[in-house]
């Protein structure tokens, strides 16, 4: 030991010796455990049915974001068997490849959300974020009718993809330039919407905040909660086959 | 008059730049923040420009004795900003709780709970914990190297700055401007901003123990180091970002999903790590000696703590994502460091409270030492929850549910709050040239509220936590059906909400005895009291209980 004390003196006496001792040793433990998961094949294990977000759902994302919805819910389903009854199956690392931020959370004071797309209608959604105790009197969430009088303001929806683009999202140069168009049509019944269901498969065409006539943030909020969890058929045979042959999970 | 003009210079560059920058702007939340930085350039451009001695007026207000061997300027504003974003961020704390037992106390769209509660945590860690950090750092590095501070103005630069940062963040969360990453949410110019003074510090901390007169680094400083230069890896690793526009306030981060949960936990485990543990550690291992008036209990258990303390601390970030879709590997060698964790941690109350040998008599007279003790006692307590909730099966019931939040709030009340009020206590006389504080008995009035806030809260969220974790995985054995719906488990939390309203009320009581005291104490009132002491030693009454046999 008192060798210890001894060599540790050479450190107490040179601050930049002290400085980059401390630093090596609060470097190692990231790179261990963070630098593998991009390299680790099965980190991620494809599922058939990912895709970037709609830039309609994305802006509902972000609106999602803005408010801060992850603070009380989460989007992260464990392996457990009363939260796969409670909300389906568990969550997948490829469900949130494309999520810049990760919604995952860290609390429920609500239930969890990453399946909670096509749960309940359109309607019912409006009606909650207007006035959450009206559906569930027990709740204890705010109210979001403002969303609903908000026009959904967004300078360019272009950028935004390519931003997104830039992060690693695969967002090709059609979408990029029909990001506006993509936005209105989505939520407009009466817009035609070219080929926006074959670039976005699965992708929900209507109307959602019940006002056809105006694009509000709700319609964009609505959007991303519908499609929260519908991508990847996880109970179909063929998922299931590929996760019972799943090894070194 | 050149560095009047160098220096007006700057800030009407900046100046103009602000207004370009609102001129552009992409968005609201753009404008409203540039326009703040516009102010702020402006003031500091009126103040260089003008004549008037501002600094002569400032220590006029906050009456500031004559210039010592030390700069202690930064440290008496630094304890100000300390006690005015505690006491924000603790109402601010007691407003949540209360929304969430009472909604109708939400109003939308600025005042609801999701752009409240990142305000709270934010107010509460960086800007009273932060300046907490800074102040006491610059006045212990001053006095442990016996050197004044290295670049006296980028010092000011760094406590000016730091605040502005904090006026960013707090707006930015209400305009609803946020990357929703927890303790890092603000937007990609708030992260620059604030990398640019935590270089300054650096600075001017690193700088000032270069100045040292003595030959060895104090232990507290090595934790002041050593979370100085953690923070800024993990701030400028976990806000790689990518703006959308460079004259809007929206950008997206540069991980996403797995490795974007890893990077945020990572960041956010040792923002408890070196934030609230090691540079508050660096605050205990400077005044709990001072004001105890005995030496630091062991030299070598400091050496061994603190290198196995910040070497393990950052692979535990891991434990926050048990059960998610991170590789279990990953969440299984962060639940193993977790736990060894616990010894490095128990290291330094051990260090702490052991210093008081041959000092404990000071427990029942001096309320800032039961402070101190409180302090260590709930770091103590704290770290042994911590690893017990890291290990996988405690996880999958404590996760997501309230008990999570009593763990953080007994750490940051019990530990941060509790270390922070003893330490202004100590300061403020110190700083302002008092020969003592105005009341001690408030002192120890302080203690009390805190105290019995803390039991509340920490309490009512141990059966909150606990309630919800079981009412959600129960199962009707008769049908094999879940037994309660999601809405069940809410109502079953109300009275524990209330109760936990009540704990943090009682705790921001204790903090409002603190602002009347500091303030008394700068204007140099002294209340006329009793002094604290043990009761007359009485031969009759002290003797040894006899066992009365049971008939």
């Amino acid at each position: 030991m008192t060798s210890l004390t001894q060599q540790h003196k050479k450190l107490e006496r040179n601050v930049t010796l002290l400085g980059v001792a401390a630093f090596i040793a609060v470097i190692v433990g990231g790179i261990v455990e963070i630098a593998p998961l991009f390299w680790i094949d099965n980190t991620i294990e494809k599922v058939e049915g990912m895709r970037p977000y709609t830039p309609l759902e994305q802006a509902g994302r972000d609106i999602y974001v803005r408010e801060g919805c992850h603070v009380c819910h989460s989007q992260m389903i464990r392996p457990f068997k009363d939260e796969v009854e409670r909300y389906g199956h568990y969550s997948l690392a490829a469900e949130s490849m494309y999520d810049h931020p990760f919604q995952w959370g860290s609390k429920r004071t609500g239930p969890d959300l990453a399946r909670v797309g096509g749960r309940y209608s359109d309607e019912w959604h409006v009606q909650h974020l207007r006035d959450p105790q009206s559906v569930v009197p027990e709740s204890v969430m705010p109210k979001y009718g403002f969303l609903a009088e908000t026009d959904l303001a967004i300078g360019d929806p272009a950028a935004n993809l390519r931003a997104l683009a830039l992060v690693g999202v695969p967002y090709s140069d059609t979408d990029i330039d029909k990001a506006e168009a993509d936005l209105r049509a989505q939520a407009d019944p009466d817009a035609d919407p070219g080929d926006l269901a074959q670039r976005y498969p699965k992708a929900q065409l209507r109307d959602f905040d019940g006002n056809p006539a105006r694009l509000t943030e709700m319609d964009a909020l609505i959007a991303y909660l519908q499609m929260l969890g519908t991508l990847v058929d996880v109970n179909s045979a063929a998922a299931q086959e590929e996760l019972a042959s799943e090894t070194g999970r | 008059m050149e560095r009047v003009v160098s220096r007006a210079g700057i800030w009407m560059a900046v100046l103009f730049l602000a207004v370009l920058a609102i001129a552009a702007a992409k968005d609201g939340a753009f404008v409203i923040h540039m326009t703040i930085v516009a102010l702020a350039a402006a003031i500091c451009l009126w103040v260089s420009l003008s004549t008037a001695d501002y600094g002569a007026i400032a220590k006029g207000i906050l009456r500031v004795p004559d210039e010592g061997k030390y700069d202690d300027d930064p440290v008496r504003w630094g304890v100000i900003a300390t006690v005015f974003w505690g006491m924000a961020g603790l109402a601010a704390g007691l407003y949540i709780a209360l929304q969430l037992a009472f909604p109708w106390l939400n109003f939308e769209p600025w005042f609801n709970f999701g752009r409240l509660r990142p305000l709270h945590t934010s107010a509460v860690i960086f800007a009273f914990g932060g300046n907490a950090l800074i102040a006491s750092s610059f006045y212990v590095v001053q006095r442990t190297c016996r050197a004044r501070l290295a670049f006296p103005g980028l010092a000011r630069f760094v406590f000016w700055g730091y605040q502005l940062f904090i006026v960013l963040a707090a707006t930015g969360y209400l305009i609803g401007s946020t990357q929703s990453k927890e303790y890092a949410e603000p937007e990609w110019y708030v992260d620059w901003w604030l990398t640019a003074v935590w270089v300054a510090y650096l600075a001017v901390f690193v700088g000032t123990i270069v100045k040292r007169k003595e030959p060895h680094i104090y232990v507290a400083n090595w934790f002041y180091l050593s979370f100085i230069i953690t923070v800024a890896m993990l701030h400028l690793v976990n806000n790689l970002d990518v703006p959308v526009s460079f004259v809007g306030s929206k950008s997206y981060p540069f991980f996403a999903g797995v490795q974007g949960a890893l990077v945020q936990w990572w960041y956010g485990h040792n923002a408890v790590g070196f934030f609230l543990t090691a540079g508050f550690l660096a605050m205990m291992y400077y005044f709990v000696p001072k004001q105890a008036e005995r030496p630091i209990y062991s030299y070598r258990l400091s050496i061994v703590h603190f290198w196995s303390l910040i070497f393990l601390y950052i692979w535990a970030g891991p434990h926050h994502l048990h059960y998610t879709a991170l590789p279990d590997w990953a969440q299984t060698l962060g639940m193993v460091f977790s736990v060894v964790l616990w010894m490095p941690s128990w290291g330094g109350m051990i260090n702490g409270l052991m210093t008081l040998n041959g000092a404990w008599d000071k427990v029942r007279t001096d309320p800032i030492i039961r402070m101190m003790v409180l302090a260590l006692a709930f770091y103590g307590m704290s770290t042994f929850e911590g690893p017990m909730m890291s290990i996988k099966w405690v996880n999958s019931l404590s996760h997501y549910t309230d008990w999570t939040i009593g763990h953080v709030h007994s750490g940051a009340l019990g530990w941060n709050g509790m270390i922070t009020f003893a330490v202004i206590y100590f300061l403020v006389p110190r700083l302002w040239g008092q020969e003592r504080l105005y009341s001690l008995r408030m002192v120890n009035w302080h203690f009390w509220l805190a105290t019995a806030g803390i039991v509340f809260y920490a309490g009512s969220m141990w059966v909150a936590g606990i309630t919800q974790g079981l009412m959600w995985a129960e199962y009707d054995p008769a049908t094999g059906y879940l037994v309660n719906s999601f809405a069940d488990t809410t109502a079953a939390l109300w009275g524990m909400y209330v109760l936990r309203a009540l704990g943090g009320l009682l705790y921001l009581l204790g903090a409002v005895l603190l602002v009347i005291n500091v303030w008394r104490t700068i204007l140099g009132h002294r209340r006329e009291e009793a002094p604290l002491g043990s009761p007359k030693y009485d031969p009759a009454a002290d003797r040894p209980v006899v066992a009365v046999p049971a008939e």
